[in-house]
């Protein structure tokens, strides 16, 4: 399944800042970043727990918000994307 | 059903590859050029001076994904291996098979079969294809001589048999190669099959193709626990992946060679993407390798109806299925390996 991760993390504080990078990391093992704090990602059902698991135990629920959109069937059906669009298909033949 | 995971091809030369949680990345001259999760790859092949990190090949080996090193100019060099898993039972039904002569037999012919039936299907649809009227009546001789091995391995008595009907039929099938490519035709001369090295352009592509359908029945062998070894069409002999041979076979037409052609004849590929090398050897470029690696793993992706199991899948789960049709018959779930015979 598609899904669209977005975050904000407090960062006034030194440890703030670690978790900002923290979530970065995480969400990169699942997806890829699309906007400065925006993820897409394509995981399978168990994936999106281990995903949704790590993600909040890693943020501060007092100071941090996590929003996870679930996308109704294909990416290409239901995101449009005008400007800069660096989004790669994994899908697709990887050749580099 | 497993999914069919991406397969990552390197061949930025110079390029060096890591693991950085779950996430695979790539640099060029220290600069990262491309990450991937893992979760998308389910194997990785790479070509030339490209570097792989320690920690990566060991998740690799962990996870069993396929990891495979080609030479710049694809030629299989090694693959990794993890530790030795799977069936041991059936790995000795497999090993225990060779000593029953009969049991042999009957998978080599149903192979060489199913290898005459595609090659077959190849040679007809060009046939229809055809413009030219001289090549169409080659083709359509070429064709009922095939119908003809098809009947000859059906009467075969023996491994020899069988061999020799393979042997006569691909050698048939390659005279009339050159006749089914259609576009370029002075830049794309095929003579026969030859390679080590390959000295025309037809031949440094199929070459090529075919290391990469063997990689991939390599890993759909070593998938379902079958020893990529131990065939039974090709005889054994050390260093030798015979059993990945063998499931190569029916697989050749339908997977390799209907890609070469359709990348000549819809001109994907020019004369100018191969380069001839000292010693009269001739390889693909660069561009013209990455032609040929998308246009692979798309024709993967390309769904297919299996007519064994009569369900649709994609074309690069096929090597997969047949190792594990192979499995069953060997455990004795099933009375014969019934090869893939695409319409």
């Amino acid at each position: 399944m598609y899904i669209l991760v977005t975050y904000d993390v407090n960062t006034e504080t030194k440890a703030g800042r670690r978790r900002l990078r923290q979530v970065a990391v995480i969400c990169k093992d699942f997806g890829q970043r699309v906007q400065f704090s925006v993820f897409e990602c394509q995981v399978e059902p168990a994936r999106y727990e281990e995903m949704k698991h790590r993600l909040t135990k890693t943020m501060n629920p007092d100071e941090d918000s996590l929003r996870i959109y679930r996308l109704p069937g294909q990416r290409e059906q239901h995101i449009e994307t005008y400007g800069v669009d660096r989004y790669v298909s994994f899908e697709e033949p990887l050749i580099f | 059903m497993k999914p069919l995971l991406n397969t990552l091809y390197v061949q930025a030369q110079g390029s060096y590859l890591r693991l950085d949680h779950e996430t695979l990345k790539l640099e060029v001259e220290r600069k990262l050029v491309g990450q991937v999760p893992l979760q998308h790859i389910g194997g990785m092949v790479v070509f030339g001076n490209v570097m792989v990190s320690p920690f990566l090949m060991h998740r690799f080996g962990d996870d069993g994904r396929s990891l495979v090193w080609m030479s710049q100019a694809g030629r299989f060099k090694c693959r990794l291996s993890g530790p030795v898993t799977g069936n041991v039972l059936l790995r000795k039904a497999q090993y225990t098979a060779q000593s029953e002569p009969t049991a042999a037999f009957h998978i080599a012919r149903n192979i060489v079969a199913g290898k005459v039936k595609n090659s077959r299907t190849v040679v007809q649809r060009a046939a229809r294809e055809a413009e030219d009227a001289a090549d169409r009546v080659a083709l359509e001789e070429a064709s009922t001589f095939l119908a003809a091995s098809l009947r000859a391995a059906g009467r075969a008595r023996s491994l020899d048999e069988v061999r020799g009907v393979e042997g006569r039929a691909g050698r048939v099938y390659f005279e009339v190669f050159g006749r089914m490519v259609r576009m370029n035709r002075d830049a794309f001369v095929f003579n026969g099959r030859n390679r080590r090295p390959p000295r025309d352009r037809v031949n440094a592509l199929l070459s090529f193709v075919y290391a990469l359908v063997r990689g991939d029945c390599v890993a759909a062998c070593e998938g379902v626990g079958l020893d990529p070894q131990f065939g039974y069409l090709h005889a054994l002999r050390s260093g030798r992946p015979s059993l990945a041979l063998d499931l190569m076979e029916e697989l050749r037409p339908v997977i390799a060679d209907r890609l070469v052609l359709s990348l000549i004849n819809r001109q994907q590929l020019s004369g100018r993407d191969f380069e001839p090398r000292p010693g009269g050897s001739v390889n693909l470029t660069e561009p013209g390798r990455k032609t040929v690696l998308a246009a692979y793993q798309s024709r993967k992706q390309k769904e297919t109806t299996h007519p064994v199991i009569g369900q649709s899948v994609p074309l690069g789960l096929v090597p997969h299925l047949q190792a594990r049709l192979l499995a069953r018959h060997l455990r004795g779930d099933s009375a014969a390996y019934l090869p893939f015979t695409p319409k």
